[in-house]
Order: structure tokens, then C-alpha cells, then sequence
């Protein structure tokens, strides 16, 4: 079975500017959702605490509504989740109680009126633990984009790294953009889902620029628009599948995996369709015309016409590399 | 020709079978059980007959019943005998043999025997509360120059030096005043060799000869290490008198302690007792009650006592010198008084306790000791939109006696309020004090069935991902695509496997690692199997198509791996709890896959074509 055409000649660098067009409105939305509705920070990084509750039966929230208020807890955030037998209450610290027995008091207060609820999850963070967390989550992610230039700059060029990592970073701002317009609860576990995308997202761009690699060293006529088309052209079944078996996987875990972990599926499910997208036409395209910017500055300098001198040093420098790998399959293999 | 070694075939193997026996503890599943064990020794064969009379009494039918290293353990079928069980077995045995709720392991005993355990299951997943707690280090230095300046004290007074006043006078600092400087020099010799950790400073304030003292920056490192410690042991003895099976108590950097304590239902009374700092103090009352009054009233007291209430807020002196502290106290039990009937606690003192104890109290006969309660109360209030901790030492005086007698090594206390208070009392006299108060700065909690759920929805997700991802290969890639399943198959094993011999936590984040790495392990065998229909159709034969599939797809997969891997360390070392545990079983499953996705498929292909020496085409 194939779903893609075996020739398919589609000229992606050629129209790059209208993925460009469609990239800069999504950022565009992702700034508009970002500065109106910001994040619907979580627990985890604002402190506070959540109270999950099971009621034997539908629980009427107003009622659990007027009851907290009765009972000097107004701030409480009271909504269904997952079922309506489930309710999720959010508070933030109290004022003038020990917090860490806010939990207790509030699910005593709630058993006044209904015996039969029945405590499912509490969590507290302190401010303060929320404030280190929120920080250690940013340095994390700090590191794994700083990681992934470093890798992909060691293993291709800094040119096609710096592309990779700028279009991770584009898409994991879109990404971000989607959890701010859609009020998405960002806690640890969504980070985790952000810090698992920057890792894997880069997977179908390493596989282009492969493909690139590999061509620029073989195809010896052509522009290096009409090489990377090819290329584009040629992993753009493999680029699309792989995305698809991670996006089936995940799709289970959105559908089954319960409420706890649905804000973490849907995220990667968002980010796994823009990170296709962003494989197949930003990250290259980048790459590109951050390297015909470079050719020009230095034509302008040198007052030689090379076309795009950055790219075509791919191939030559990449050669060793690439050598050392082929060595280590050979040595690996015995047959 | 595709074909590996005979010895690459027999290492895969090897590894498949091996993963297998790892993993297979887990089919079994865990049945509800009871631990007991006995405070302060191991449990004895008779102890344990007794707990299964009491349960055959009952009418509790028992799975089975053993006894193991140092406690018992006795399965039942369903979590209602185990909760039945749990009030007959205590009241059956009595205080001295805790009983905590615990899942046993079903798999069969030799397996158990041979060390192969099945996974960890995370709070999440079982239910159960984690809390993180942070230890107050500037109470914990105060409390330690507090001890040091009574021992000063004393020590001036054996060495016949006179101080007008000796006291902890910030929180990081002892003063204490001289009638001259040339007594204060004697003293400073006097008091140096003692105290090594401390730095004695003289300093002459409003023209008075001073003497201070503050920990060396060495010396506070090690006092704040000796709190930590000190606290973990003493979180460690009260989570056992709690009954609760496999806690976990660890540090975390440099002032924390994370407390994970898997099945506990009452998590109200759990938070009370780890959190407790109370421990008790006896001293000599001084002065007579009209003496008290005067000094409530005008505020000064005598310079050898200090002025402590009792509980109705009546006014107490008591002498500044303690003759024991509940450091002393070996061991605790509650019950009640013979005469009154009213709650009291019975406390055994340790061999220097006791002689102190004896000498005070013989040379003391008819005079009065009182018993003072000490805790550190932290409360947390908003000031301003800002947390303000706002500590409370409450110091109170639960009970007043007349010394009848030269008490030993063994007394009681009255003056408690219920049954309840003593019964605590007693728990945290036994556990030993906290050095230094702590607060919880975050807590997870998850009720039992919440967890159940959570386990249920981890494997139903599991299993239509393992489908989805399942159904698609086949059809798209056919021979080779179910060979990709079969791979992803062991994939999933290997995980367990791992995990299992790791002893690794498995939450639920972790199944959504496992989950997720289904979908990317099988993105090698997507780029494996791109790669041979691309070279067949540039007129490859089906061998060398691939032959050649495997070692271009190679760097590939390898780059794609490392970045993810990266991603999945990064996870762990910002690693708190559940997301930890996402990272542990992403990674795992990102190595595994380098060997299930290229070796374990390649393996299968060349028993299924590369034997075949005219082979024209491949199911791909």
C-alpha cells in the first residue's frame, strides 16, 4: 500500500513563501491567544491547591458552589472533571490557615452536606516550590534546545542546525500559542509533553536534512533549491508516516489515557501535525535562506559569484562524519 | 544473502527470554495483604499463629500467611477481608506490633525467591500521599546553640566562673555577660576546647564585658546536616509506629525530605504525626505559687528559673536547669493512670536519663517537678499577597507532681486531656524528637480509587495504541509491517522488563512514556522500510534492497533517537515524581527500540527471506 505518489516532483521551496505566510499567521494567532488570554498556569507552577472529589452520584456544582461560599472558601474554582461524578475544586493559598490543612477542612466542609464523597486526589504546592518548579521547567527546556543545536550542529552543519532549531522553536510557540487559546491547565506534565516534542519534533527535520546530505553529495546538477525539493520529495511518505504512527499512539492515550492526562495528549497530538508541517517546509526553507542571506553578505565581500557557498559545503565537510558512521555499520555487521 | 551469525540470533534470543522471566511477575498481579511486625525486634513464629487464630476466629478467610526476614505477611482475596482483617489483627497482638495495609506480590513464591519482583506502582497509580517537607535550618541552629548554652552553663559552674547572664540572644548567636574581663578571659579558656564548633568572639556591649559565640562555618554545615539526618531518622521511626508498608523517605538538596507513603487512608492523622514536633522536658519547680503570681505579675523572675504556664494559663517557675529531655526517653506507651483512672503515658529512660533522673529526684524528695510540653506550631498567613510563616513555640506545663519517691528509669505522666493525646504522645516520645520543625511545601495526594482508575485507563490506552500503531503497519507494510509489530511486541516487554529489575516507579506519566514510545519506536521500522522500497524501485534486488535498507536507515534512526534520548534526560534531571518516572520509561523504551526496531526485526526478515536465493519479491 502506498499513499503517496512514487514521483511526486512538488515544488515546496519554490512556494516556501506561502508556508511562510501561513507560519506567520498562526504566530501571529499565537501572540494574539498569548498577550489576551495568557496561560492558564497550573497548580504546579502558581502554588496553591487542588481538591478531586467523587460523588456517588451527578454532583450539582452549584450547590457545592454555594456551599464553599457559605463556608468562607469564595475563590474556590469548582468544575466537573472527566465525569459528573468527579469534581475538581482549585483553590488558591489561603489567607490566615495553615494551607497544607485546606484540603482536609474544605473536603470535611463538602461531607457536611453529602457523606458519600469520597477524596480522590489532593494537591498543594507552596508558592515557593511552584515558583522553583516553574524555573527548573524553563531551564530544562532551555537545555534540551541548546542540546539539540549542539547535536544537530555536530552531526550536519550549524547552518542546517540553526534552522532545525529556530523552526523548533517556531513550532513549539505555535504549540504554546494552541494551549493559550484553548485554556489548556499548563502544569508539569504539559511541560513534559513540550520537552518530549522538542526532542522527538526534530526527528522528521533530521530526516530531510539527511536526505539533503545525501543528495547534495550525489546529485552533482541542479540548484540547491531543486536538490532540496527532490529531497523534500523523496522522505515526504516516511516524514508523514512516522508522524502518523506517533499521532495514532498518542490519539489512544488522548482517548483512554483519563482526564489527568488529556491536556498532555492533546498537546502532543497539536505538536506532532505543526511539527510535520514545520519538517517538511519550515526547517529547510530556513536553512536556505539563512545561507543564501550568508552567500550574499559574502558575494557583496568577495565579489564571486558562488551560489549558496554555505550549503554546498555540506557535502564535503559531512563526508568524514558520515564516513565514521558507514564504518561503525560495518563493523558492527558480520554477515 | 541476509543472514545473521548463529551467535547474534542465540544473543537475541538470550535477551528475549531474559526480558520475559523479568517482565512475567507482573501478570500476576498483588493481593491485598497485612505486614506485621514487632517494635523493636523481629516477629516470632508465635506471634504470627496468634494473628491467624484471631483471623480463623473471625471467620477472614486467609490466602496465605509467612513469615519473612523481620515481619509477617499475610495475603488475603479481596480488599475488604484485608480491611477486616486489619482491626482484628490489631486488637489480637496489641500496641506492640504495628500493621500496615500492603500489596503482596501473587506471583508464585520460587520466582519471589529468586529476586524477580514485578514494578513499582507510583502514588498515582495505588493511591497514597507525598509530601515534601522543609526543614526550618535557622530553628534548627537556634535549638542547637539553645542546647549548647545550657551545657555552658553548667560548665561555668563546675569551673567556679561567675556570668551574670548567659543566653541565645539572636538567632545565631549565644552572649553571655561578665562581671569583669578578666573573668570573661577565664572563661573563654575554659569554655574554647569544649566547643570546637562554635567561634568565641569578646566584645565589651555598653561598657559590660561580653562574650559571643557563633557556629564556625564548618560547624553549621554540620549541624545542619545533623538536623537533616536527625529527621529523616525520626520521620523514619514515626512512619513505622504509623503501620504504613514501603514508605520512602529521602533527602532532597540541601533542607528537604520527601515522605511517600503508598496506601494510607488517613491522611489527616498522618500529616499531624510526621509534622509533630512535641516532646516533653522535666524540670524542678522553684519558688511557691505566691512566688508565681508575683512574677506574672511584676515580670521578673530569679535568675536560675523561668516563668512557664499550664494548659488553664496559670503561672509556673520553673528552674532554668532541665533534669531530663525527651531525648532521653527509650521508650513510650500509653494507657491510664491506676488511681484517677485518667489518661497518662508511660516513659522508659534511657541509662544517662535515668541516673540524672535518680540523682535529681533523690535529692528532691517532697519537692515538686513539673513536665513541660514542648512543640513548634507552624502557621502559613497571607500578608499583603505574600506567604508570612508565622511560628509559635507553645511551652506548657501538662502536669505539676509532688516527688514521693526517687524515680528510676520508668514513671508516668499525667495531665493529658483525652485517651487520643496520649496515645500520640506516646507514638512521638517513642519516634524520638525532630531536631529542627519542618513544613510541607507541597503535597500530592490520591485516593485509592483514583488510582485504580488511573492504572485501568493506563492499560486501556495501552492497548488500543499497541492497535492502532498495530493494524496500521500490517496493512501498510504487510510482512515486513507485522515484523514491526512483532518488534514493538518486545519493545513493550523489554520496557517492563527494565523496569521491573530497575525497581523503577512506574506512574502514570510513565505509561504515557510507554504509550508514546510505542508510536516512535516503530518510526525506525518506518524509515527502514522507506528505505528498501526506495532502493527497490531504483532496481535494487530484493536482498540488497535490504541489505541496504538497514544500514542507510542506520544514522538515521540513530540522530532521531539521541535527540529524543536528550529530551527524556532533561525530563529527569527537572525530575519530580510522576514526571520522572514519564522520563525513565521513555528513555528506556527509546534504548530498547534501537535493538527491537533494527536487530530483533532483522533478525525475523533474514529467517524469512534471507535464505532465499531467487527471491523476486518482497511483502513490503
Amino acid at each position: 500500500m502506498n499513499l503517496f505518489p512514487l514521483d511526486s516532483k512538488f515544488d515546496f521551496f519554490g512556494k516556501r513563501f506561502i508556508a511562510y505566510g501561513v507560519s506567520v499567521l498562526l504566530l501571529v494567532l499565537s501572540i494574539v491567544a498569548l498577550t489576551t488570554k495568557g496561560i492558564n498556569m497550573g497548580l504546579d507552577f502558581t502554588g496553591g491547591v487542588v481538591i478531586e472529589v467523587g460523588y456517588p452520584k451527578a454532583a450539582n456544582l452549584d450547590a457545592v458552589r454555594a456551599l464553599l461560599k457559605k463556608n468562607q472558601y469564595p475563590d474556590a474554582v469548582v468544575q466537573y472533571f472527566g465525569s459528573s461524578e468527579a469534581v475538581m475544586i482549585r483553590m488558591p493559598p489561603a489567607k490566615g490557615q495553615n494551607q497544607n490543612q485546606q484540603a482536609d477542612q474544605v473536603l470535611s466542609v463538602l461531607k457536611t452536606e453529602e457523606p458519600g464523597v469520597t477524596m480522590r486526589r489532593v494537591e498543594y504546592v507552596g508558592p515557593a516550590v511552584g515558583k522553583e518548579l516553574f524555573n527548573s521547567g524553563g531551564m530544562a527546556m532551555l537545555v534540551v534546545l541548546g542540546g539539540i543545536l549542539v547535536y544537530v550542529g555536530f552531526r550536519f552543519q550549524l547552518k542546517l542546525a540553526a534552522g532545525a532549531v529556530l523552526a523548533l522553536a517556531h513550532d513549539l510557540f505555535m504549540v504554546l500559542g494552541f494551549v493559550s487559546a484553548t485554556g489548556i491547565e499548563f502544569n508539569l506534565t504539559v511541560l513534559a509533553a513540550f520537552l518530549a516534542l522538542a526532542g522527538y519534533s526534530i526527528n522528521d527535520t533530521i530526516v530531510v536534512f539527511d536526505r539533503i546530505r545525501e543528495n547534495f553529495r550525489k546529485i552533482r546538477k541542479g540548484s540547491e533549491i531543486e536538490v532540496m525539493n527532490i529531497s523534500t520529495n523523496q522522505t515526504m511518505s516516511r516524514t508523514v508516516m512516522t508522524s502518523m504512527t506517533t499521532f495514532l499512539t498518542v490519539l489512544a492515550l488522548y482517548l483512554f489515557g483519563g482526564e489527568t492526562l488529556s491536556g498532555f495528549s492533546l498537546t502532543l497530538l497539536v505538536g506532532i501535525v505543526l511539527g510535520t508541517f514545520s519538517s517538511i517546509y519550515v526547517a529547510a526553507s530556513l536553512a536556505l535562506d539563512l545561507a543564501q542571506a550568508q552567500g550574499s553578505a559574502e558575494d557583496d565581500r568577495q565579489g564571486s559569484g558562488c551560489g549558496y557557498p554555505a550549503l554546498g559545503e555540506i557535502d564535503l565537510g559531512e563526508i568524514d562524519a558520515r564516513r565514521a558512521v558507514t564504518s561503525i555499520n560495518r563493523g558492527g555487521r558480520l554477515d | 544473502m541476509n543472514r545473521y551469525p548463529w551467535w547474534k540470533n542465540l544473543i537475541i534470543i538470550l535477551v528475549l527470554v531474559l526480558a520475559a522471566f523479568l517482565a512475567l511477575p507482573n501478570i500476576f498481579g498483588e493481593n491485598p495483604a497485612l505486614q506485621i511486625s514487632k517494635r523493636n525486634a523481629l516477629l516470632d513464629r508465635g506471634s504470627l499463629d496468634r494473628a491467624e487464630a484471631a483471623l480463623k476466629a473471625a471467620n477472614i478467610p486467609i490466602k496465605s500467611a509467612r513469615l519473612g526476614d523481620k515481619d509477617g505477611l499475610i495475603q488475603f482475596d479481596s480488599t475488604d477481608d484485608q480491611l477486616k482483617a486489619v482491626n482484628v489483627v490489631r486488637s489480637a497482638l496489641g500496641e506492640d506490633y504495628p500493621v500496615a495495609l500492603n500489596l503482596a506480590p501473587a506471583a508464585p513464591r520460587w520466582m519471589i525467591d529468586l529476586g524477580v519482583k514485578p514494578m513499582l506502582l507510583g502514588l498515582d497509580l495505588r493511591g497514597g500521599v507525598h509530601f515534601l517537607m522543609q526543614v526550618d535550618m535557622k530553628a534548627a541552629i537556634k535549638t542547637a546553640l539553645e542546647r549548647r548554652v545550657d551545657g555552658m552553663r553548667g560548665d561555668l559552674r563546675h569551673a567556679n566562673i561567675r556570668y551574670i547572664s548567659a543566653d541565645v540572644d539572636k538567632d545565631d548567636e549565644i552572649a553571655m555577660r561578665f562581671p569583669d574581663a578578666s573573668v570573661r578571659d577565664a572563661a573563654v579558656k575554659s569554655l574554647e576546647g569544649n566547643y570546637p564548633e562554635l567561634s568565641f568572639d569578646s566584645a565589651s556591649r555598653g561598657g559590660q564585658p561580653f562574650l559571643t559565640a557563633q557556629f564556625t562555618p564548618q560547624g553549621a554545615v554540620a549541624e545542619r546536616k545533623g538536623a537533616l539526618d536527625q529527621n529523616i531518622t525520626t520521620l523514619r521511626n514515626r512512619v513505622n509506629e504509623l503501620g504504613v508498608s514501603e514508605p520512602l523517605i529521602q533527602q532532597q538538596g540541601d533542607d528537604r525530605i520527601v515522605v511517600e507513603l503508598p496506601g494510607i487512608q488517613d491522611t489527616v492523622r498522618a500529616k499531624e504525626i510526621i509534622g509533630a514536633t512535641a516532646t516533653l522536658e522535666f524540670r524542678l519547680v522553684a519558688g511557691t505559687p505566691s512566688d508565681w503570681t508575683d512574677a506574672q505579675q511584676t515580670g521578673h523572675t530569679p535568675p536560675d528559673a523561668r516563668l512557664y504556664h499550664e494548659k488553664n494559663g496559670n503561672p509556673v517557675l520553673l528552674k532554668r536547669q532541665v533534669i531530663v529531655t525527651g531525648d532521653r526517653i527509650t521508650g513510650a506507651s500509653s494507657g491510664f493512670d491506676q488511681r484517677s483512672g485518667s489518661p497518662a503515658v508511660f516513659v522508659n529512660l534511657d541509662g544517662q536519663g535515668a541516673r540524672r533522673m535518680a540523682d535529681i529526684t533523690g535529692q528532691n524528695i517532697g519537692k515538686q517537678m513539673g513536665v513541660v510540653f514542648i512543640e513548634h506550631r507552624t502557621e502559613t498567613k497571607m500578608v499583603d499577597g505574600k506567604p508570612v510563616k508565622d511560628k509559635k513555640l507553645i511551652e506548657q506545663v501538662i502536669n505539676v507532681a509532688t516527688i514521693q519517691d526517687q524515680l528510676a528509669n520508668r514513671f508516668q505522666i499525667t495531665g493529658l486531656d483525652s485517651p487520643n493525646e496520649a496515645r500520640d504522645l506516646a507514638l512521638l516520645l517513642r519516634a524520638g524528637a525532630l531536631r529542627a520543625p519542618m513544613d510541607i511545601v507541597e503535597e500530592r495526594t490520591v485516593g485509592p480509587s483514583l488510582g485504580a482508575a488511573n492504572i485501568q485507563s493506563g492499560i486501556n490506552a495501552s492497548i488500543l495504541g499497541f492497535a492502532l500503531v498495530a493494524v496500521f503497519m500490517m496493512i501498510y507494510y504487510r510482512v515486513f509491517g507485522t515484523v514491526s509489530v512483532v518488534a514493538l511486541g518486545v519493545n513493550f516487554v523489554l520496557v517492563v522488563a527494565a523496569l521491573s529489575l530497575l525497581q523503577a516507579t512506574l506512574t502514570l506519566p510513565g505509561i504515557a512514556g510507554m504509550v508514546l514510545t510505542l508510536g516512535i519506536a516503530v518510526d525506525a521500522n518506518v524509515l527502514i522500510n522507506e528505505r528498501i522500497r526506495e532502493e527497490l524501485r531504483n532496481g535494487m534486488t530484493p536482498q540488497a534492497a535490504i541489505k541496504a535498507g538497514y544500514e542507510r536507515a542506520f544514522a538515521t534512526i540513530l540522530d532521531s533517537h539521541v535527540t529524543t534520548l536528550l529530551a527524556a534526560l532533561a525530563l529527569f534531571a527537572l525530575g519530580s515524581g510522576p514526571i520522572k518516572g514519564f522520563a525513565v520509561t521513555l528513555s528506556i523504551g527509546i534504548m530498547a527500540s534501537m535493538f527491537t526496531a533494527i536487530m530483533v526485526t532483522r533478525a525475523l526478515i533474514n529467517q524469512i527471506y534471507g535464505r532465499r536465493v531467487r527471491l523476486t519479491h518482497l511483502s513490503i
